[in-house]
């Protein structure tokens, strides 16, 4: 049994490797087709860093924000660029929120006179 | 914040006994021993030769960077002695070692630094200098550029970041501004400068717990950045993994990174790093004339091994040719991800 009583805890990050159980083959599927991902390629392994960091912002995810956090340093960015990462993922996510509006317009407009 | 040496503090681990006692007892998945043992290199490591004459010539500096692993100073005074520079340099004029590279603190505040590089070079050695570059910008040292020309030696300087916040968290207020001056006085005698074959090399080490970057991007990056922004050139970067020992550990210990950092490092080892781990043809020499497998087992007092000779008194290259390395959990600093090495990245 788990000793912790919350549904996030930083050392199930190191678990990631477990995913690939009971679906051994499409677990190693997944991993060699996330390392191709990330490997240096039309982008930089740097600017897939940053862009992992900033989806991972976006879908609130926990694990990945302490893993890309991590590697973004690895991959030489700097807290300016990581902080500006950041700033793309909300400005999308509150964009998407705001763009909804005109769907609510549209729907305010048709039923009221 | 440490602005004194560990030993000024009387820091606990100023202790070499201390350090090696903290790095034994981490809970590791492995040990570096046997980590080594599960390569084509095990069960020992042994060098292949000694082609880097290194040797380390005091502990005094005129900075005091955070993450030290000589845990140098303004506050230490201790120098290498006139018998061992003598010996030392004799053994060097009368060896075929191609490389002779000075270290510290910074070596340069040694009373016979210029005669040490005027004696290599003139033997035939390329000379190294492991310079901070700021004690190039105090007018006692003003003149050691062209000094440096005149030799041909290879100037190679800590930079860890592109950028002022970077590198002074890091080495000191002031001491990114006072590099990019002594980076001016070196460029204006043709290091870094193409076609003038003076080898300027930075050293870019990560500011925290955390690995370096592909030091071919952060060569590209620094290149750009510091051109552009400060219009200074250098030859090349290498990166180096900061080593879990000395004042960097007092840092890791004091942040609450030591168990994630060396786990970090173990996560990360790579058997294709070992080949060229830098104690396979080095060997540094101390103080006090006693031979090491390299400058962090210096520091944390690890000599060579016991069937080779201790001190530079009796210097034999054919038996530290091959002698085995000693080595401990710190060196998974020198294979993590890409290695590390006095040269840089090693995969
Ligand atoms: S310049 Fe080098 S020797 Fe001096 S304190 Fe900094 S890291 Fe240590
Ligand atoms: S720390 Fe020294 S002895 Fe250990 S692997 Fe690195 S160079 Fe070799």
């Amino acid at each position: 049994m788990s000793e912790h009583n919350h549904y996030y805890d930083p050392a199930d990050l190191k678990k990631f490797g477990e995913v690939g159980k009971n679906a051994k083959e499409l677990g190693e599927k997944f991993f060699s087709w996330y390392g191709s991902v990330f490997a240096e390629g039309a982008l930089s392994e740097r600017e897939k860093s940053l862009i992992a960091l900033a989806v991972a912002h976006a879908v609130q995810c926990p694990y990945c924000i302490d893993a890309y956090s991590n590697d973004a340093l690895e991959k030489g960015a700097n807290l300016d660029q990581m902080t500006e990462a950041v700033h793309v993922a909300a400005a999308i996510k509150g964009g998407a929120a705001l763009v909804h509006g005109v769907q609510m317009r549209n729907i305010v407009t048709k039923k009221t006179m | 914040m440490t602005r004194l040496s560990l030993v000024a503090d009387r820091h606990p681990l100023a202790s070499t006994d201390e350090q090696k006692r903290r790095l034994r007892t981490l809970p590791l998945v492995k040990s570096f021993d046997d980590a080594i043992g599960g390569t084509a290199f095990g069960p020992r490591l042994r060098a292949t030769g000694v082609e880097v004459f290194q040797i380390n010539v005091g502990r005094k500096c005129n900075q005091a960077c955070h993450h030290c692993h000589v845990d140098a100073g303004p506050d230490r005074t201790e120098m290498m002695p006139d018998d061992v520079v003598d010996a030392t340099l004799r053994v060097l004029e009368g060896s075929s070692i191609p490389t002779f590279d000075i270290t510290g603190g910074a070596p340069e505040l040694h009373e016979r630094f210029e005669e040490m590089v005027e004696r290599g070079a003139r033997a035939g050695k390329q000379v190294m200098d492991r310079c901070n570059l700021t004690i190039l910008r105090t007018q006692r040292y003003a003149h050691l550029p062209a000094f440096f020309a005149k030799h041909r030696v290879e100037v190679v300087s800590s930079l860890p970041y592109y950028d002022e916040s970077g590198t002074d968290a890091q080495r000191g207020d002031g001491v990114f501004e006072k590099s990019i001056e002594a980076m001016r006085a070196l460029n204006a005698v043709g290091y870094g400068v193409e076609g003038s074959g003076l080898v300027f090399t930075l050293v870019a080490n990560p500011v925290g717990a955390f690995l370096p970057a592909p030091q071919k991007s952060m060569e590209a990056d620094f290149k750009r950045q510091l051109k552009r922004k400060h219009g200074v050139e250098f030859t090349r970067l290498i990166t180096i993994t900061n080593m879990p020992i000395s004042r960097y550990l007092e840092w890791l210990d004091r942040s609450g990174n030591t168990e994630p950092y060396m786990n970090r490092l173990v996560s990360a080892f790579n058997p294709a790093t070992v080949a060229a781990v830098m104690c396979r043809n080095t060997i540094s020499v101390g103080m006090d004339g006693r031979l090491f497998d390299c400058d962090f087992n210096q520091m944390l007092d690890l000599g060579v091994h016991a069937a080779a000779p201790q001190t530079i008194f009796d210097w034999d290259q054919r038996l530290l040719d091959q002698r085995e390395i000693v080595v401990e959990n710190h060196c998974y600093g020198c294979t993590a991800g890409q290695g590390s090495s006095c040269g840089g990245a090693t995969a």
